[in-house]
């Protein structure tokens, strides 16, 4: 199964647990600044909207590359950088429309969510499950629902004919 | 690890900014936050200085625990002497900030002297600045942090600051971060705004690491699940703390009209039904709860006030959304007052975190204001034409904001209930211990509670004891000291780690060090954090007796001890203080005066603090 991260804003509390499961798990230490899912805060925080790399499958980082430090994990369907290769260019940070690709002063590299290796710890922190790690099938769907109940809504009294 | 091991201290008389590695000796007796800030501020400063003047120490500091996976930890407290009550202030507060001020490199931040022109102070790591806040000075709390963050580095910063209140010296402004969380109480932000300091400003990227990562994570793991599943967390995700007004309604606990009553007919129209229900144009005043950093709980409000309403009717810069009703603030501003208008209510709330005052001490004065206005001693040309009656939503949101701004009557409000009355007159309506007002319980009804507020080393407060299932069960004061002591010695624990008192229905403090345990070095237990609790509590009074303050004290307003409540379960009783205060001093192994006894203080290792 092909799975990928599935992110419901509406159900996100703004709590930052999954910023600091992901900056544990990638540097050892609880550092928001270096998770790659970050929450964004609109309205005084009314509207609170996690958000990280949706893995694209023609990827603008991976083509960017001018070194080929970023490959496909095929097992899970993430794009990783590999330390060993990234020159810290930055290429891949202008590529990517979505911001999602950072530099990290630190390191000197780049860095990017890399779904956990297949086990994101980002959904396992998540308490309300507005992160959700499932089946890449999937994704949608549960959109769809919603609006189809809406649908059946307009036409009360199930089917006449 | 855990701590960050390092202070940061900024001389605003000099413009000295320094680094030093913490007390690490200090930080095995007394923790963290609330205690360590309480060590400290004993170095930093003389007790029996001006809590205005530039003696003062102004202290914001972190716990262990704050900035870690542990669910609540992006707690922090202000700890410096509070110019409301002439004590020691220890005043707490969620959002951001603390999280933030701790992964930047530190435990604590030790601000000391004045500045001469105002300035804020901005921390990037290693990074530290005096900057000029000119440009700020006069500006709201949510002007300046916008301001701040714009001028910096947007987005990633954290800010607590002032506004005009701060500023102007109102005795219970408070510091405001992330624009709507509050180090809310005894004036903390008065004392930033006589330092001329408007803002502090952080960004932290080193992280923070712990002792021992495989374990801590598996424990929070553990820890996190029982909070998840504790009623008492659910409640506090759906309703809020407003649930408490129905309960202290049905009890006759919900002081009413400047603490007259114990029960308020309007409770109906400012619960948490209300707050839910739709009006007829389909609005609906709450909007979300939200959590603050690390919290798995979210009892946050983010609520919005109908664009209708007379407060906002013609103010479109206040139809967004914002921090909504808590208990206390639905207290402070409902039956408190008298008044029912939940858009009223929501509006001065919006105020109070605008220009960073303390809503309980705001609607408690305003109580007692118009407890002297219905009496005939203040009049409408004393409170610039407004009807200060009970009930007048108009007068609430009117004076809310005069008061934020120091504007006419609010230039009197400013001055909390005890200074307002004793100038007026009448200091028996001043709803006060220590000079600071009580919070929504009334001690008549809960009489643990009311010896909490007499014996509580920041004044009247309900968030340094908890003993509502004793009051509830037992309406006299019998066992009440032993459960106030507890209680006390417990919060003042938990204070200290980093986290929020809202996990102490699912956490005991077992559960706490555990947590602590596998994060820091050393071994941590229940029995070492309940006897750091109780060398905090006995810090703090030997700072308050040093300060000047003494067993005369330790009691509450005439009207909780001479006028019995007039309905409800406790109809007809006072507050039983002559009973529980000299059993409360015996548990406490202090002398019939107050006073610590050497054998205590040797055992708690105070014996350098004897007054």
């Amino acid at each position: 199964m092909f799975r990928s991260l599935h992110i419901d804003p509406q159900k996100c509390t703004g709590c930052l647990q999954c910023e600091m499961a992901c900056s544990f798990e990638h540097t050892g230490a609880f550092n928001p600044a270096r998770s790659r899912i970050r929450v964004f805060e609109f309205e005084h925080g009314l509207r609170t909207v996690p958000y990280t790399c949706t893995q694209c499958d023609e990827a603008w980082c991976l083509h960017a590359c001018p070194v080929g430090a970023i490959d496909l994990d095929a097992s899970v369907g993430a794009k990783r950088v590999s330390a060993a290769l990234c020159v810290g260019c930055k290429a891949c940070v202008g590529a990517c429309p979505f911001g999602t690709i950072q530099f990290n002063p630190v390191t000197g590299k780049v860095d990017k969510c890399d779904l956990c290796g297949g086990d994101p710890k980002c959904a396992e922190a998540c308490p309300t499950e507005a992160i959700v790690y499932g089946d890449a099938d999937w994704s949608g769907l549960e959109k769809m629902r919603r609006f189809a109940a809406l649908t059946s809504l307009a036409s009360p009294g199930g089917n006449s004919r | 690890m855990s701590w960050q091991r390092r202070i940061l201290r900024v001389n605003l008389s000099t413009g000295e900014c320094a680094a030093e590695p913490l007390n690490m000796e200090w930080a095995n007796q007394y923790v963290g936050e609330r205690g360590l800030a309480t060590r400290y501020l004993f170095e930093a400063m003389d007790p029996a200085a001006d809590a205005l003047s530039p003696e003062n120490a102004l202290i914001f500091a972190t716990g262990p625990l704050s900035g870690t996976l542990v669910s609540t930890s992006g707690r922090y407290c202000v700890v410096t002497k509070g110019p409301l009550t002439g004590a020691v202030a220890c005043s707490n507060s969620g959002g951001k900030f603390g999280a933030e001020l701790k992964f930047a490199g530190y435990d604590l931040l030790i601000v000391t002297g004045k500045s001469e022109r105002p300035v804020y102070l901005l921390i990037e790591d290693d990074d530290v600045s005096i900057r000029c806040a000119a440009h700020l000075w006069g500006r709201t709390v949510w002007d300046t942090e916008e301001t701040v963050k714009a001028e910096n580095h947007g987005e990633d910063m954290k800010v607590a600051s002032i506004g005009v209140a701060g500023e102007r010296g109102v005795y219970y402004a408070c510091i405001v971060n992330d624009l709507h969380r509050a180090a809310g109480r005894s004036g903390v932000g008065a004392v930033m705004g006589s330092k001329n300091l408007k803002a502090v400003a952080v960004r932290g990227t080193r992280g923070v690491r712990v002792n021992d990562a495989p374990r801590f994570m598996r424990v929070v793991d553990e820890k996190n699940r029982k909070l998840w599943s504790h009623p008492s967390r659910r409640g506090l995700a759906r309703t809020g703390t407003l649930a408490m007004i129905d309960n202290m309604q049905n009890f006759g606990g919900l002081p009413t009209r400047n603490f007259r009553e114990v029960q308020y007919e309007g409770v109906g129209r400012i619960n948490h039904e209300a707050v839910t229900a739709k009006n007829r144009d389909g609005h609906r005043n709450l909007l979300a709860n939200k959590a603050c950093f690390g919290c798995t709980i979210a009892c946050g409000r983010i609520a919005h006030v109908d664009k209708d309403h007379f407060t906002v009717v013609s103010r479109k810069e206040y139809w967004h959304a914002s921090g909504g009703l808590e208990y206390e603030t639905a207290f402070a501003f409902g039956p408190a007052v008298g008044v029912d208008d939940v858009d009223a209510l929501t509006f001065a709330g919006f105020m109070m975190n605008e220009h960073g005052m303390d809503p309980i001490s705001f609607g408690v004065t305003l109580a007692a204001a118009m407890e002297l206005y219905e009496m005939g001693v203040l009049t409408a040309e004393q409170t610039d034409g407004v009807e200060l009656k009970f009930g007048n939503a108009r007068a609430l949101a009117i004076m809310a904001e005069k008061t934020g701004k120091y504007e006419g009557f609010g230039r009197e409000l400013a001055l909390g209930s005890k200074r307002l009355c004793e100038k007026y007159g009448h200091p028996e309506l001043a709803m006060v211990v220590k000079g600071q007002e009580f919070a929504g319980y009334d001690s008549r009804a809960l009489q643990g509670m009311g010896l909490g507020y007499a014996t509580s080393n920041r004044g009247a407060c309900h968030l340094k004891h908890d003993t509502f299932a004793e009051d509830m069960e037992d309406l006299s004061g019998n066992g009440k000291a032993e459960a106030c002591k507890a209680s006390q010695d417990g919060t003042a624990a938990l204070d200290s780690v980093g986290i929020c008192l809202f996990t102490s229905s699912a956490w005991d403090l077992g559960d706490l060090a555990d947590q602590l345990d596998a994060a820091c070095e050393g071994q941590w237990s229940a029995e070492r954090l309940r006897e750091c609790g109780e060398r905090i509590w006995n810090l703090e009074r030997l700072f308050n007796l040093k300060a000047g303050l003494g067993a005369a004290d330790d009691t509450l307003p005439p009207r909780m001890l001479n006028e019995p409540a007039p309905s409800g379960a406790a109809k007809g009783k006072v507050n039983e203080l002559d009973v529980m205060l000299p059993e409360y001093y015996g548990l406490r192994g202090w002398s019939t005066d107050g006073v610590p006894r050497p054998e205590l203080l040797r055992r708690l290792d105070l014996q350098g603090f004897a007054v």
